[in-house]
């Protein structure tokens, strides 16, 4: 049955991105300050409804290509937050730039759009639509800086290796419907369990959904657009890149492999298991040769989404409780240290090399503070969040039985705290080679600041997250 | 209020706000007046403490103060605080040490004051609760947390290869930690679910788990301790350290490591500390020994210091790994207790003799700039106050009757003769090699003729150097005198302890 009541949200952001397209259209030369106010608006109006249309349990509506569940409200609305907070990190860097770049609203509303589609879909056809959605906005927002022969090289790159990627979903999903005969992903799971040549067959098309979901998430060896994705465009689009999209990746991996395979997670699991430690291992080493900081939050990313995988790894609700913890403090550290970027950037100059950042303890002790959190809390030091998503991630990889992957994990993660340590050194021990203030809006230091305290408060009481985490996941226990 | 603030809470928390609030605040008023509250809060901390020593029954084995309040309720984690008599007196030394060292930094840190004393007081904070902490998650938060406060007190304020050294303390450490970690996590599924320490003591673990966690531990804590063939990240980090930092990571950062041994790994894998003790001994004689004679080769009197503090440091884990083989000898735990005494007394003793020799060599280092012996030589010439302070605190680190040195090293000797004739004979050559290395640095640096024009113009000790030297002299003659009320404190609680080793956990 069509129930158009069950998409209202989704529905709604599509009617209001069209109205921010037509507001810019017609705001006429000068500031598009309009568009701005319009496209947060939009973000608000969406998010109240993500708290009016809370489901009760999970339902399956939309002819079976839409699923309601308390996951899904949840990540979704951890996804409007982080691209509501993106908006102002955006026009500050826009504003100093003396660029009025209306497309980065609208484009980041239609990827918000495909995020929202992909993180409720109950379908391999919604999975598929969502992410294209997603992708071709990315695409065209890193395309943004037209004027930049780095900027058109990572879109090039990044669409031609995504297009592949997307192909090879497409491939995998065939395969899945031509194996069960549906695309329905609660009726694909009911198929898993087939035996002989039919599972060989299986096993061969998941192989490349797989491929589809770790080429969005950016785990080695399909991470090869990343950093120069992440360097080559204009960082308020590496912020974005980096922030939600992470989280509606952890959608699509659970609804492909918990919702509609989970028959076969003991061949998943395997397969994860080698992208993850090779992403940890990757990641981790090749940030420590990074001298751009852009780069070097890449191969960061790639370390992070690894030791993220291990959550799924587990196959069972608790691990995905624990994935869902550390995507979304991964998302919002990732934002506050792309946001200090943004922060140091001036008119003419980039602040995306590491050497811009020394001094900054002593040319501002408070934001060199924020970076500081934000730098040991990706390094999984305590008291901050990054070490209790760690935590929580090891705990279940040994509650699963699998203590030399945990052993392994902290392994990498040592190597990873080298570079994190290294920009804490940038900024306190090295002299300043600026002394020039900062130049940045009051509302954007502003919400850089609640940005990074959020990181510390989540650190000293992570009880309510982790609790929502373990609630969601509850409809995966069996 | 989330929780009823206990005495013990007050003691982790008013310096970590307090610190806090020097650094906030004190970015508008002047240097001095951060120094000032600095020293306040450190003041008020040690006097809480006192407090907590004065209503503190050393009858009673069992823990002290303790406070229990949910923290993280879905995973069972709790903010469980309270102590017994082995975290007491680390607990004391931590207060006592952190107020010399805002009187140490007090002329010779001009630049970012506020965040020097501020990074001090959240970093004694954090000190005390990893001495108190009974969850085992809350231990674990607290003992990394600690690095932050140090990797930026050597970074910042250090000498010129500082950041080498800095960076490479916080690996170090890290890298033992976080193996912890994941032998933590691991105890929690086998406790059914449980972070409480005192849980983790009573679970049956096969040997195998047993010697799989005791490595883990053992990574953690003897980089900490250090122990050798870890102790690499020791001597740089004290070399390029400023004096303050210098003294709290001899006199209380490396007792973590001790702590860590008593309360982890002994209780939680008795089988398995005792099927490793060999190594573990073996391991403590090469540090006595070994390390000894690398300190007779030192130049460097910071760094001389530093191996003396590694060489010390052995006594203690001597003492404690000894106490398996002295009751398969004696078919008695009496001199085990003794031996494990021996090392917590090894723990404070070191505290206040190497402080008090760091802070010496602040001392000379803050009027010439050199912390080389050679370029030094007649001291007592123009400082003949200080070279007697020095005198007497060369004679406690060397383990002379009547100081606290002696205390310790004697029991921890009389102690592992019970096991073997070979272990006293080689901890005891640290009297030969600790006289050597020591007085001989004191000799070149004190007597002698005067060698270069700068020694000539030296200034004897101010009144806030003789306080600080003064209030240790005080506590290392009456622990070497007197060191009954320490014994008592600690007695109780080590005897449990050693009870507990007498039981196997191999179900």
């Amino acid at each position: 049955m069509i129930d158009l009541g069950s998409i209202i949200p989704e529905a709604t952001l599509l009617a209001l991105t069209c109205g921010v397209l037509l507001i810019d259209v017609y705001r006429g030369q000068g500031s598009n300050a309009v568009t701005f106010w319009a496209a947060i608006i939009s973000v608000l109006v969406v998010l109240s409804q993500m708290a009016v249309y809370f489901p009760d349990g999970s339902t399956i509506v939309f002819s079976g290509a839409i699923k309601l569940d308390a996951m899904g409200t949840v990540l979704k609305a951890f996804v409007l937050v982080l691209v509501l907070l993106s908006f102002f990190y955006a026009r500050d860097y826009f504003d100093k730039k003396r660029e009025q770049v209306s497309e980065y609203y609208i484009l980041s509303l239609f990827a918000t759009i495909g995020m929202l589609v992909l993180i409720s879909a109950n379908s391999l056809l919604t999975v598929y639509l969502g992410l294209e959605l997603l992708s071709l906005s990315l695409y065209s927002m890193v395309a943004m800086r037209r004027d930049s022969p780095a900027s058109a090289e990572a879109a090039m790159k990044y669409f031609i290796l995504g297009a592949l990627a997307s192909g090879m979903l497409l491939y995998g999903i065939s395969i899945l419907y031509g194996v069960s005969g549906t695309l329905r992903l609660d009726e694909l799971v009911t198929h898993t369990d087939v035996t002989g040549p039919e599972r060989t067959l299986m096993v061969f098309g998941l192989v490349f959904v797989i491929v589809g979901i770790a080429f969005k998430l950016g785990v080695v060896p399909f991470h090869m657009w990343l950093p120069d994705v992440y360097h080559g465009a204009a960082t308020p689009v590496t912020l974005f890149i980096g922030t939600a999209p992470k989280i509606a990746a952890f959608a699509m991996a659970i609804r492909l492999l918990a919702d509609g395979l989970q028959g076969l997670a003991e061949e998943w699991a395997a397969m994860l298991i080698i992208l993850s430690v090779l992403s940890m291992g990757i990641g981790n080493v090749v940030a420590i040769a990074q001298t751009n900081i852009k780069r070097m939050l890449a191969y960061s990313t790639i370390a992070h989404m690894g030791f993220m995988l291990l959550g799924i790894i587990t196959a069972r609700n608790s691990g995905y409780a624990a994935s869902m913890f550390y995507v979304i403090v991964y998302a919002l550290m990732s934002m506050g240290a792309f946001g200090t970027v943004i922060l140091l950037s001036r008119q003419i100059t980039e602040a995306d090399d590491i050497v811009d950042f020394s001094g900054l303890s002593t040319r501002s002790p408070w934001f060199g503070f924020i970076m500081l959190v934000l730098m040991f809390s990706m390094a999984g030091v305590p008291p901050f969040a990054g070490f209790w998503a760690k935590w929580y991630v090891l705990k279940e990889v040994i509650a699963a039985g699998h203590v030399w992957l945990a052993g392994l994990a902290v392994f990498f993660s040592i190597i990873g705290a080298y570079y994190y340590l290294r920009i804490v050194k940038v900024m306190y021990f090295d002299p300043a080679n600026d002394s020039r203030p900062l130049e940045a809006s009051e509302d954007m230091k502003l919400v850089l600041s609640v940005n990074g305290l959020a990181i510390f408060a989540v650190g000293i009481l992570p009880g309510a997250l982790m609790s929502i985490c373990v609630i969601v996941t509850i409809p995966y226990s069996g | 209020m989330l929780f009823d603030l206990s005495m013990l809470s007050l003691c982790i928390w008013v310096p970590i706000m307090g610190g806090a609030w020097v650094i906030f605040a004190g970015s508008r008023v002047p240097a001095s007046a951060a120094r000032k509250d600095a020293l306040l809060i450190a003041i008020v901390t040690l006097a809480l403490s006192l407090l907590l020593w004065r209503d503190f029954d050393n009858g009673i084995a069992a823990m002290q103060f303790v406070q229990r309040a949910a923290w993280i309720a879905p995973f069972d984690i709790f903010y469980h605080i309270g102590i017994d008599g082995i975290a007491l007196p680390l607990i004391l030394l931590t207060t006592f040490t952190t107020v010399l060292c805002v009187l140490a930094g007090w002329e010779s840190i001009t630049d970012r004051v506020n965040q020097y004393m501020g990074a001090f007081l959240i970093l004694e904070g954090l000190m005390i609760g990893v001495f108190s902490s009974l969850d085992a998650i809350l231990f674990y938060m607290f003992w990394e947390a600690m690095l932050i406060p140090m990797f930026l007190i050597i970074g910042i304020w250090g000498g010129p290869q500082r950041v080498y050294a800095t960076i490479k303390f916080f690996l170090y450490t890290f890298l033992g930690s976080v193996f912890m970690l994941v032998a933590l996590l691991y105890l929690y599924q086998q406790t059914n679910d449980s972070f409480a320490i005192r849980d983790m003591h009573e679970v049956m673990l096969t040997l195998p788990e047993q010697k799989w966690i005791f490595v883990a531990f053992l990574l953690a804590f003897a980089v900490k301790v250090p122990m050798w063939p870890v102790h690499t990240w020791l001597p740089d980090a004290h070399v390029e350290a400023p004096t303050g930092g210098s003294v709290i990571l001899a006199a209380v950062m490396l007792k973590m490591g001790g702590y860590g041994f008593i309360r982890f790994s002994l209780p939680i894998t008795p089988d398995a500390s005792a099927s490793f003790d060999g190594m573990m001994i073996a391991l403590s004689l090469i540090a006595v020994v070994y390390i000894g004679f690398v300190a007779l080769a030192q130049e460097d009197m910071k760094k001389l210091i530093a191996y003396s503090s590694i060489s010390h440091m052995g006594f203690v884990t001597l003492g404690f790994f000894a106490a398996f083989q002295i009751f398969d000898n004696t078919g008695d735990w009496v001199d085990s207790v003794m031996g494990l005494e021996g090392g917590m007394v090894q723990m404070i003793s070191h505290g206040f003799i190497s402080a008090a020799l760091f802070l010496c060599v602040g001392v000379m280092y803050d009027r010439l700039h050199s912390r080389q012996i050679s370029d030094y030589g007649g001291v007592a010439n123009t400082m003949p106050k200080f070279a007697a302070f020095m005198m007497l605190f060369a004679m406690a680190n060397v383990g002379l009757p009547g100081t606290s040195g002696f205390v310790g090293e004697l029991l921890v000797i009389l102690s592992v003769f019970k096991a073997s004739f070979w272990y006293a004979f080689f901890a005891g050559m640290t009297l030969i090699l600790g006289a050597a290395y020591t007085l001989g640095m004191y000799k070149r640096v004190i007597f002698g003729e005067v060698k270069h024009a700068a020694v000539n113009a030296l200034q004897d000790i101010s009144g806030r150097e003789t306080t600080i030297l003064v209030a240790l002299a005080v506590m290392v003659l009456v622990l070497g005198l007197w060191p009954a009320p320490l014994l008592d404190m600690m007695h109780a609680s080590v005897e449990q302890l050693v009870e507990h080793l007498a039981h196997s956990k191999i179900p």
